[in-house]
Order: structure tokens, then sequence, then C-alpha cells
């Protein structure tokens, strides 16, 4: 049998690993570098995972065996675990969800348990706001540079648009009004309706935060527009640096001070605990959303991937202790912190710099200049 | 559609309209909210019964799962701590794993499955996706084998899910073939050619046809001829067969259950274009675990499903916890036996019970549910006669049940009872439940 007979979903290159990023994750899964057994192999830096604080997580999981329904202490909560199915979650886990998306917002933005709908990792809560937001062949505008899997995430399945709003190194990636006005009236000449726009806060790749007034900004330029603002804030808990805090757009909504207030319907946020906690191998993605169709709706989806019910018995308990995450996200924050900074160093001894940046796993370098421009010309 | 205006003072009014979600979110949001499926649900969680603390609540016999046997499951994760993710290495567990699941899981489901299915088929775990749950398998492969628009042919009566798993985001057309009572419910090729052919007709491009065996109302099982003739149905029209074998292990009678995958392979057919979905939420009762598996013998499916997987793919600690459980040979044969009995017991006297008010069921020899006619008991003989039952059977008699309609049966009077979530205690309480209804009828 051809491939012909499957779908052109299937068949066409949507998925992007036929891309540079993806070219690169193969060669590390093919040769992966270790110290001892393959000191000369390929080392993975083109993967934003977070593992510097695997240890304190051991620790408490060590300390609470009732969380895991796999010993005596905690079997007797094995059968409603394991029969429980229901897409609003566990309400333990939502609650305990709620109040840690709280503490990583400084404890400026009130989350609400109901409205938060899981999916299977980030990768999926994204595909669940294209799904929901819009129709095939509509738009979301996204700033560039963007996480290079939002094409798939976004668009593969869904057959959503996204138009690139370019963002230069000139004035540091900000996202300027203009920019936004141009690429909504080229996409509205050629009819493509412009559903969205989605952003990604802390940035991935820049490291960067987006300061209150451009949040404003652009929630008063979706509001014109009367268009949805999709916030990424995946990156959220693993801001570092001295003073470095974190303002999420929910917080912006929360203290609207504008003379026309915001609509709340507009809004929705994604965010998993892949990158903060360092636990994408749980795909405990999360979708907040203001919009009450949107949380109904995304819950429903959310049927095709749900978060493992062990796995939402485990976390409920170990996002609910204050005193645990209180000292995971000091930690967290000084050991990014002390890891960015001795890599940058690194980088500047043989003359690559750095974006300076405070947030996220990831460093935007200036290769080119070290290197002059690579045969793709970028 | 998003308003280019809103009606009032300039561009932002004080009271906000909706604002417009796709138009995908507002069509299976419209019929799921209305569907009987939802209303009993709704029901059974604001006044669920329970024996000792709400003896007069409703009684939830909507959900074909099977927890006879989950003491078993619990007693082997308490013998077998070493599953614990106290005594595994963190770092093992929350990093990123190979999306489309851990080679061990699927080394170990192939054992398990192979135990389940008395070895007559062999699983090869590189042909094999882990999906979270069959509801997420079905889907993944609708978006692998059919464009929207494009359709396939679905023995009915069918369960109700694949409605929203094939239709709502992947936009797949279900064009049931019905089955009837007079033939037992069995699918008949001349059915299916009747279908393909006022599809084409239509200009559809049916792409599949989607079956499930064990079946999903009925219980009965496809016999080998019968999947041998669909086997030379879809190469003949060149198109795909997906085998939903996710109740395989709940056949509790004498008949004997077949793959598909057996018969594919054994009768020397074109495996590329069968597609067989298995789940661990009804074998072993686990369906907060979200363990589903996509098999399937074409490379470019499967190398399609993997690439999908990343939307939907299972944690880690809970793949991990299962790898022991599975391979375990010893547990997989007691629990296969002993779920049997339990299961064969239970059906027994849910049939006797019935059968006292003068209710059928149709004989079948699988499934955690039974296929009941009840149309002795409707006002009229219609689909409105036949929900005015099903209400009075929520409302009055405070059990939740399946009519028939929502599964597409065109015989009016048909109900799926699943019977695998109480206990033999309970039964009598249905019974006696059920007779609310049948006394008023009498009189």
């Amino acid at each position: 049998m051809e491939m012909g007979l499957l779908s052109r979903i299937a068949t066409n290159d949507g998925h992007g690993e036929n891309s540079s990023y993806f070219d690169g994750w193969k060669a590390y899964d093919s040769d992966p570098y270790h110290p001892v057994d393959n000191p000369n192999g390929v080392i993975q830096m083109g993967l934003a995972e977070n593992q510097l604080c695997h240890d304190l997580m051991v620790e408490w999981i060590k300390e609470h065996p009732t969380a895991s329904i796999c010993t005596k202490e905690g079997a007797s909560q094995f059968k409603d675990v394991a029969i429980f199915q229901d897409y609003h979650g566990l309400s333990s886990f939502t609650k305990a969800v709620a109040q840690y998306m709280e503490k990583v917002r400084g404890g400026e933005v009130k989350v609400k348990p109901e409205r938060i709908v899981m999916s299977g990792g980030a990768t999926g809560a994204q595909e669940i706001m294209a799904f929901c937001l819009a129709d095939p062949g509509d738009a979301f505008l996204i700033p560039t540079p963007f996480y290079p899997a939002f094409a798939r995430d976004f668009c593969w399945r869904t057959g959503v648009k996204l138009i690139p709003v370019h963002c230069k190194s000139s004035n540091n990636f900000r996202i300027t009004r203009e920019a936004l006005e141009a690429e909504y009236k080229k996409a509205e000449k050629s009819n493509t309706r412009v559903k969205g726009l989605l952003i990604t806060n802390p940035s991935n790749p820049l490291g960067t935060m987006m300061d209150k007034y451009t949040l404003e900004e652009l929630l008063q330029w979706t509001n014109e527009k009367k268009i949805h603002l999709v916030c990424d804030e995946i990156f959220a808990g693993t801001v570092f640096g001295d003073g470095a805090k974190f303002t999420s757009v929910a917080q912006v909504l929360e203290e609207d001070t504008s003379k026309t207030k915001y609509d709340p319907n507009l809004l929705h946020i994604v965010c998993s605990l892949s990158k903060d906690l360092g636990m994408p191998g749980f795909r405990v993605g999360i979708v907040y959303s203001y919009n009450d169709n949107v949380v109904k709706c995304g819950r429903r989806m959310s049927s095709f991937g749900l978060v493992s019910t062990q796995t939402q018995h485990l976390l409920a308990p170990m996002l609910a202790d204050n005193g645990f995450t209180s000292k995971l996200m000091k930690e967290n924050s000084k050991r990014l912190r002390d890891r960015h900074e001795k890599f940058t160093l690194g980088l500047a001894d043989v003359g690559i710099k750095c974006l300076s940046s405070n947030a996220g796993t990831v460093l935007l370098d200036g290769f080119t200049s070290a290197f002059g421009k690579c045969k793709c010309g970028r | 559609m998003l308003k280019s205006s809103i009606a009032g003072t300039g561009v932002m009014s004080r009271s906000f309209s909706p604002a417009a979600v796709s138009s995908r979110a507002t069509s299976m949001y419209r019929s799921e909210h209305e569907s009987t499926n939802h209303v009993g649900q709704s029901k059974c969680s604001d006044d669920p019964y329970d024996r000792a603390t709400n003896p007069n609540g409703v009684i939830q016999l909507e959900i074909a799962e099977n927890r006879l046997a989950m003491d078993l499951v619990k007693e082997w994760i308490s013998d077998n701590v070493k599953a614990s993710l106290i005594d595994s290495d963190i770092s093992h567990l929350v990093p990123y794993h190979p999306i489309d699941g851990l080679l061990e899981l699927k080394t170990a489901l192939a054992a398990f499955m192979g135990q389940v299915m008395l070895e007559s088929i062999s699983l090869d775990p590189s042909q094999m996706i882990i999906t979270a749950g069959a509801t997420s398998a079905i889907e993944t492969l609708s978006f692998c084998l059919a464009d929207p628009g494009d359709a396939v042919l679905i023995p009915s009566p069918y369960y109700t899910g694949y409605d929203r798993n094939l239709k709502w985001r992947a936009g797949v057309e279900i064009i049931p073939v019905p089955c009837r009572s007079i033939d037992n419910f069995r699918l008949s090729i001349s059915s299916l050619e009747l279908a393909y052919n006022q599809a084409m007709k239509r200009g559809v491009k049916v792409r599949a046809i989607f079956l499930s065996n064990p079946s999903n109302p009925i219980g009965n099982l496809i016999d080998r001829v019968t999947l041998h003739e669909l086997l030379d149905f879809v190469t003949e029209k060149n198109i795909h067969l997906v085998s939903d074998e996710v109740f395989a292990g709940s056949n509790h009678g004498t008949d004997e259950f077949v793959s598909i995958a057996d018969v594919a392979h054994t009768e020397g057919f074109d495996k590329t274009r069968v597609h067989v979905i298995y789940g661990l939420s009804k074998v072993l009762a686990l369906p907060g675990f979200r363990i589903g598996v996509i098999c399937s013998f074409n490379e470019y499916v499967l190398a399609t499903a993997k690439k999908y997987a990343r939307f939907f793919s299972v944690s880690v600690p809970t793949q991990r916890l299962l790898v022991p459980m599975l391979s375990d040979v010893n547990f997989a044969l007691k629990y296969i036996e002993i779920k049997k009995k339990r299961l064969r017991r239970m059906y027994e006297l849910f049939v006797e019970g019935l059968e006292q008010f003068g209710i059928n069921c149709f004989p079948s020899s699988a499934g955690y549910y039974c296929w009941v006619n009840m149309s002795n008991l409707m006002r009229s003989n219609s689909e409105k006669g036949e929900l005015e039952l099903w209400d009075k059977l929520l409302n009055i008699s405070k059990i939740n049940v399946t009519p028939g309609s929502e599964c597409r049966c065109v015989e009016p009077g048909w109900f799926r009872i699943c019977f695998t979530t109480i206990t033999e205690d309970d039964i009598p309480v249905v019974m006696k439940r059920i007779k609310r209804i049948t006394a008023n009828n009498k009189d």
C-alpha cells in the first residue's frame, strides 16, 4: 500500500521535522555525548529542558510516600486514582496547579482552578488553543524569532496559519504596533482572517521578558482588533537574575487601568510543568482561559490527551506544599543564574556575545559575528 | 464568526459580547451538551448511588469499565514496591522520553496482550504507538487515514464516542452501516458494498472501515469467515481497516475471539491496510492512567502517528509503573482467568435478573455490558418512545443506561446496560429499580 493512501496531513511537511531544528535532535539521538562513554558525541543544546533541580524533587517524593499509589502508604488510593478519568481533573490537582501558578506570578494574579484545562504537555495545549479559536485557513500573528515547533503545534493538524511579525535586534526584538499593524493589513488584503496574536513570555528563544508597558500595548491592540491574545508563559518559572521579576499578561488584565476595559474573553494563557519544574516526561500542559466557551470546549478536547491521574495524584500535594515550592523556585533561580553566567562567560571567551536575558533555559547567541554567515544565509 | 464591529460606545462596550471561538468549538459543544450521555452523567455525579451512604442515588450502568478484578491489580502493586516512584531514579522519569512510548512498555504490552489473546497473535513493539487512551488512538488514525470531508464506514450500532473521536477535529464523516436483530446484528458485506457505493455516488471518498471487535455495544464477536470477507472487501476497494479491539480480553463465553491481525497474517493479506487499537482502560480497568495503543503494519502510518504523539504522549512515571506488572506472566494468567470467571458470573446474574421481567438480552459472549431489548416497555415503537423510556429509567428507576439511538441503532428499544462497575449485591437493587417501571407498565 503506497503512502498516497494516507491523508494530506499525514503526508505533508507540516510536522516540521525536516527542519534544522529537528536535524539537530536527530544528530544527537544517533550520537549522544557522554563524558565517559562518548566524549566526542553531539552535545544536546537544542532542547530547552531544565534538569537542575531533580534532586529536590527526589527528596520530596521520598519524604511523602502517600503521594505515590505504588507504596504501602499510598496504595489505598489506588482504585480511586486508577478509575478516575474525568476531564476536569482531580480537584486536588487543579487547586494545587492554580496555587503554584499564582506563586510563579508573584501572587499578583488570582488563578481559578475551575478555569484550568489540562492537556498532554504544552504541545497539546497549543493545539487545543488553535482548534478552539480558529478555523482552517484562519491565521494568528506571531512575533519573530519564535519557538520553531509552533509551526507544528499550532498549524499542522488544525489548518491554522502563523504569520510572522518581524522583530529586529536593532531594537532588542521588541514587538512594535507598526509591525503588527502592517502584517494585519497585509493579511486582510489577502482575505486571510486574523483570529489572534500568539506571544511567548518569557520569550523562547530570546530569554527576555516583556515589561508591563509592552503587555498593555499588546492587550490594547488585540482588543482594538477584537482578536485573541494567546500568551505562552511556559518559562514563567525560570526567571533568574537580580531583581528580575516576571509580569504575567494576566496581571496586566487584572490591574487594568485602561480607559476602555480589556475584554477578558480574548485572553488565554498556556503553560506547563515541563520547564520550570523540569518534568517534561510527566506531560502536564495547561490551558488557562478567561473565556468560558474556550474553557468548556478546551476541556472536552482535552479528552484526546488527558494527564494520567497517577501523575495528577502525585503532583497535587507537591505543588500544594508551599514550603517546598518556595525552596524549589529559589534554588531553581539560583542554579539557572549560575549556569547562565558560566555559559555566557564561556561564550564571551571565544568571542560570542549573547543577548542579555534573565529567563528561560536558552540563550540567543550572536554566532554570525563569530563564524560569519552560514550557508543558508541566516 | 468574530464580529468586525461592536454595537455600543465606540470600540469597546462595557458589556462584552462573548468573543467568537471557532466553529469547530461550537459544533461539538452544542451536540454533546444535549446528548443523553451528558444528561445521564450529570445526574450520576450529582446524586451517585452508594449502598451504604446513598442507597437511593442514581446507579451508573453506562460506563463500560470492568472493576470486578481491580483488587488483583491493587494487590500486585502493593506487593511489588520496586515499581514505586520512590525507588526509581527520578532523573529517568522526568526528562523527555521517546514520544510514542517507552520501548519497555511496548514490549511489556505486547507480551501481556499476547497472553490476553491466548497467543493467537504476536505483537511487535516496533509496530506500536502508545497513545493517551484509545480515544486518542482513534482520533490519531483518523488524522492519518482520511482528509476532512472524507468518510469511514462503521457498522452500527456503534460506540457513541466515535462521533467525537472521528468527526470533531479530524473532520471525518461517519457512514453508519446498520446491522439488524434479524441478522443477529452481524455485519453483512452486501450492506457494506451498498453503503460504499452510495457514498461514492454522492462524491464522498470512503477511506476506511472502522469497527469494534468484540463489539461495543452489542458484545458479539466477529467470526473468522467474516473477518476474511472484510479483508477481501477492503483489499478490493483499496481502503483501510481499523479494528478497535479494546474489549479483547472481555470474552466470558465460549466463542473464540479472533483478532483481525491474526486473520490478515495467517491468510496472507496485505497487512499495511490493517490497524488495530488496544488499551488498558478496559482490559486492566485503568482508564485514569490513559494508556492506548495503535498497532499498525504500515510504516507510513507508524511514522505519522509517532509525530502526532507529541500532542498526546503519556506520562512516563505511569508507563514505568506498568512495565513490571504487564511483564509478570503469572499475574497476567491469574488476572485473565479470575476476571473471566467474575465477568461470566455477573453476566449470568444480570441476564437472569432481567428475564424475570420478560426483558431479553441479546446473547453475547464478550464486553462488560448486555445489549438489552426493552421495546415491550416503550409506549411507542419509535426513537421518541425509546428516549421516553430512557428518561423514565433515569428519573424513576434512577439507573443510567445508554439508549440504542445514541449508538445509531436503527431499531428502537435496545439499550446497552453495563454491569461491571457494580457488585453482585447491587444486582437485586438494580432489578428492584427496574421493577418501578415494569410495574407501572403493567398498570
